[in-house]
């Protein structure tokens, strides 16, 4: 039995390297004082420094963020209504609307949202990237509260409308707190999701507008450099960063 | 009388239906009408200058609707584009198939090893999928470049066999590692939520009976963990069948997927209409799959 156990975790620690190292090599790399992305010359912040002065980068930054914070919103009260309606009604239509988007590959919903907003006559910019942020952060929105909710007792919603509450009231006291870790971990998701996101935005972007990974898409393209490098990491250290503070102050939310 | 349950609204509660319509909503304007115009537009021909051409109406003013089967006929007219889809099936299946022989011992390490320590272990694997797809994929256009430490490892290697230098950027494999890589997580986070259901008394029993470890894998895990294993192939194999970064930033002419393709037709060549047809073709692969995976795993699901 310890012989498999051995056997086990050493198979399970090679995958962990395999998730791993290429990451470290991105960080290590990132303080590498050389143009180079192979031998070790020496420590240096160079590279993060370099960042700070890139004007194109910081702006895609700052789209990013914004965005993300819009989408996210805009796709937590959406989607937390529909992971609701999901678990109340048994409509075909809706667990359809809200598991597809998921289920597809990305491309398709860049490429025919692409042509929607042509059709429009609509300028592809932020407004068209934060909608189409939305569409496809809601399913994930909804998928997590739906599953909160099966965990809430229903006979205390009832007990609270039997003793007069009004439905709003009762939403407000008894099912939103309940739901919050569900509804929170959505919003995480939906925010990573958003700030991740490259396959749709490339489509729906337009000329003007950049976002994070857009830019470091160029700029992978043109040449790899330590720049790269920098902003991978700092990107890897904020996301490090948001999950421990989630973890901290809402126990729980990352577990469903 | 009937109880007042959530599932069976009273009259007072009917209000909660309306809560439903915003996402609908939302989702019928920005998502499946999209899809209904990408349908359509496949019908349709390219515009003079790229785009969409009008469907009805002439420039001199007489009706006439202007559609066609011409892009659907061009998908089958050369063996190029089914080729391409037969080339990107068999590269999803075999990124597919990876995960699998990857995830599989991570999965089970987890769901076998003490409870406290699973959430920080399952952490541990979801945490390289929140970093940034594509910083996930520049990763590895260090490591396969022809200056990193890997490629030049391994020439040195071939140089002592006498075999000729080769570069692993912008081939195939760098394109296959890097799917395995990125997707590893959906097979690993549905197969650990299988295996740590299963019950640990039948692997005494069976070892009670005298099953060495291999018969108690192969008999008991491994027939047990299917619904897991169908769940997370169905996570990888449809994003991987629909990526194109990957193959565009390490694949080179030669590991292109079909995605690059509708890619290519959308933003350089600008020939919508075939475009529109090649990404119906995809959703047609990806619904196929689908369907083809859920009645296997259904028929697995009866035999036991």
């Amino acid at each position: 039995m310890k012989h498999k156990n051995l056997a086990l975790i050493l198979a399970a620690g090679a995958v962990f390297t395999f998730l791993y190292l290429p990451l470290v090599i991105v960080v290590v790399y990132s303080l590498n004082d050389s143009k180079l992305n192979a031998e070790w010359v020496g420590f240096t912040w160079k590279w993060y420094d370099q960042l700070f002065h890139n004007r194109a980068l910081l702006t895609a930054a700052r789209n990013s963020l914004m965005i993300a914070a819009i989408s996210a919103g805009a796709a937590t009260v959406l989607g937390t209504l529909a992971g609701m309606g999901m678990y109340h009604y048994r409509l075909k239509v809706l667990p359809a609307l809200v598991l597809t988007p998921i289920a597809m590959p990305d491309i398709l919903m860049g490429v025919s949202l692409l042509l929607f907003f042509i059709m429009l006559n609509m300028s592809l910019g932020l407004i068209s990237i934060v909608l189409a942020h939305i569409t496809f952060c809601i399913g994930f929105v909804a998928v997590s509260v739906r599953a909160r909710m099966s965990g809430i007792d229903p006979s205390l919603s009832e007990a609270a409308r039997d003793l007069g509450a009004s439905p709003w009231h009762c939403f407000q006291k008894i099912t939103l707190p309940l739901l919050a870790p569900g509804i929170l971990a959505g919003a995480l998701m939906a925010f990573t999701l958003s700030i991740d996101d490259f396959v749709i935005t490339f489509f729906v972007a337009g000329v003007g507008s950049s976002t994070l990974p857009l830019q470091i898409y160029s700029m992978v393209k043109i040449a790899v450099t330590p720049e790269v490098n920098a902003i991978s990491t700092l990107l890897m250290v904020l996301t490090l960063i948001l999950i421990t503070l989630t973890a901290r102050l809402f126990p729980g939310a990352l577990r469903s | 009388m009937k109880p007042n349950t959530a599932r069976n609204v009273g009259s007072g509660d009917r209000w909660k239906r309306l809560l439903a319509l915003p996402p609908m909503g939302y989702l019928l304007i920005f998502f499946a009408i999209p899809t209904l115009i990408m349908l359509f537009a496949s019908f349709r021909y390219a515009g003079e200058y790229g785009g969409l051409a009008p469907w009805y109406g002439n420039e001199d003013g007489s009706l006439s609707i202007n559609l066609t089967l011409e892009n659907w006929q061009r998908l089958f007219e050369t063996d190029l584009y089914l080729r391409l889809f037969l080339k990107s099936i068999m590269y999803a299946l075999l990124a597919t198939l990876l995960c699998i022989l990857l995830g599989y011992p991570l999965a089970l390490m987890i769901a076998r090893s003490p409870k406290k320590h699973r959430d920080l272990l399952l952490l541990l694997v979801i945490l390289p999928f929140w970093s940034n797809f594509l910083v996930r994929i520049y990763a590895w256009m260090i490591i396969f470049s022809p200056s990193g430490a890997l490629t030049r490892m391994m020439n040195v290697l071939l140089a002592t066999v006498g075999l000729a230098p080769v570069s692993l950027m912008y081939s195939s494999t760098a394109v296959i590692v890097c799917l395995v890589y990125v997707h590893l997580p959906f097979m690993v986070l549905p197969l650990y939520a299988n295996l740590e259901k299963h019950n640990p008394a039948l692997l005494a029993a069976a070892q009670d009976l005298g099953a060495n470890r291999w018969r108690r894998f192969w008999d008991i895990t491994w027939p047990l963990s299917l619904p897991g294993v169908y769940a997370g192939a169905i996570l990888v194999f449809i994003p991987v069948l629909g990526t194109f970064a990957i193959p565009d930033l390490l694949g080179g002419t030669d590991g292109i997927m079909i995605a690059n393709v509708i890619k290519q037709q959308f933003v350089e060549s600008r020939d919508w209409p075939f475009g529109s047809v090649l990404s119906m073709a995809l959703t047609a692969a990806a619904v196929l799959v689908v369907l083809l995976s859920a009645k296997m795993g259904t028929r697995r699901g009866t035999l036991r």
